[in-house]
């Protein structure tokens, strides 16, 4: 049980992804001006490293060293498509604004970078699980990137107006900059300063 | 099997991989395939009923409201004849129809007319090429073969920001009310770099801003709607003889 919380929660702060390991900023940047589609991506990419983990892991012992790339490439490159194929089945909407952003879910580097790292040497059951958790760190930044820059960008959340109509009579504008992706990256920026102040063992010069 | 890195075992190895791996994708696909049709069918008729100004038309009720106000789908020939109406022209490939018109094979034309209680109007869809890849859209002319209802644009890989602006309210907004004739020759609907304040008063019914710093994208739409428009107007000619 220690070993499930370790898998599932680390990823979430301090072995984050995107903010401590600084891979997946890519599609950081491009899918977080509004937040359905940041939550879709979330949830694609952690099935996607999840479950690729989980068939990697479990083919571990039988691929061969040689070609182990092209293996994973194959099996993430498959799982890809599907999710893909699944989104414009059923959330049309949404996989035409994330439109080629899942299918660089392919070169993602969280996605090689866990298969890599993990399911190669570990059981199927904690890959997967470390699948999920990595692609729960991923989802979550993309969240509270996507919530502050709709939220301050376009005065909505997930569509809905949720800044009073009166705010803009009284002159309040939407911040239009928030709409760009540079601004992903300033936000992305701030939490990972926050991350390192509360955690000061991340910071460089403190680590022994 | 013992040596994993043997050669053949490599092979081996790929081959039933690769052959699992396809099978796979191609089950997902044929089971899924119907789907994403009907979203496909739905974009295209709320695409449709926009064009034709159609109030609150979104991707639940498309097929409802297409139903009610779609009364006919045409396919003309060149000389504006209508050589189908039985709702072959929803799937119609206007551009390979367009490339078929171009090598001087016979090709058929897609109109859709839709009912909105007090008129019937025409939508045309589009086809060009804007500055990265292909431009599309509908145009809807009123019964009077003369005023645009609506239009529509989308884009395949057009620059953010500048030339996907065509996708915006904005720049759709600006066709409603132009005209494509004038003095009973067709001048088509211009896109006028710099404004259409840079043309003379007479004109400016014919015109509509281009985009800055979208100017090849402009003028994509600008010649999309001249090409496409021109092979329809024997129809309108037709249409107004009747009247």
């Amino acid at each position: 049980m220690g070993n499930f919380k370790k898998l599932i929660i680390e990823p979430l702060r301090k072995a984050n992804p995107i903010t401590i390991l600084v891979l997946g900023i890519c599609s950081c940047l491009a899918v977080t001006a509004k937040l359905k589609p940041a939550i879709v991506m979330g949830i694609s990419v952690m099935v996607v490293t999840a479950f690729s983990n989980l068939i990697i892991s479990l083919l571990r012992k039988g691929i061969p060293s040689r070609i182990r790339i092209i293996v994973q490439l194959v099996v993430v490159a498959a799982l890809v498509i599907l999710v893909d194929q699944f989104l414009k089945a059923f959330v049309y909407d949404v996989s035409k604004q994330l439109s080629v952003f899942v299918g660089l879910i392919i070169t993602n580097c969280i996605v090689m970078g866990r298969l890599e790292a993990y399911a190669m040497s570990h059981k199927p059951w904690e890959s997967f699980l470390d699948g999920i958790g990595n692609g729960l760190g991923y989802s979550l930044i993309l969240i509270i990137v996507a919530f502050f820059r709709e939220l301050l960008g376009s005065g909505t959340l997930l569509g809905y107006q949720v800044i009073p109509q009166s705010f803009y009579e009284l002159g309040y504008r939407n911040n239009g900059l928030m709409i760009l992706p540079p601004m992903a990256l300033i936000i992305v920026g701030v939490i990972i300063w926050i991350q390192r102040t509360r955690h000061p063992e991340l910071q460089e010069n403190n680590k022994k | 099997m013992s040596n994993k890195n043997s050669t053949g075992y490599i092979f081996i190895y790929a081959a039933i991989l690769i052959v699992i791996v396809a099978a796979l994708l191609s089950v997902a696909a044929v089971v899924l395939a119907p789907y994403q049709q009907r979203n496909k069918d739905n974009e295209k008729m709320c695409n449709i009923l926009n064009a034709a100004a159609i109030p609150n038309v979104s991707n639940d009720n498309a097929q409802a409201l297409f139903d009610k106000h779609c009364t006919q789908m045409l396919l003309l020939d060149g000389n504006g004849n209508i050589l189908d109406d039985s709702g072959k022209a929803f799937n119609t490939n206007l551009k390979q129809e367009l490339y078929n018109k171009e090598q001087g094979n016979g090709y058929s034309l897609p109109l859709f007319v839709i009912n909105n209680g007090a008129q019937n109007i025409n939508v045309i869809p589009l086809q060009g090429n804007g500055l990265w890849g292909a431009i599309w859209g509908y145009i809807a002319i009123a019964d009077d073969c003369n005023t645009v209802v609506g239009a529509n644009f989308d884009h395949a890989s057009e620059t953010p920001g500048l030339g996907a602006e065509i996708t915006t309210e904005k720049f759709q907004h600006q066709f409603q009310g132009k005209t494509i004739m004038k003095n009973g020759q067709f001048v088509s609907i211009k896109v006028q770099k710099g404004g259409i304040i840079t043309l003379p008063e007479t004109d400016r019914e014919h015109a509509v801003d281009a985009i800055s710093g979208g100017s090849i994208t402009s003028k994509g739409v600008d010649e999309m709607i001249n090409k496409v428009l021109s092979c329809y107007l024997p129809y309108f000619e037709k249409q107004h003889k009747e009247e």
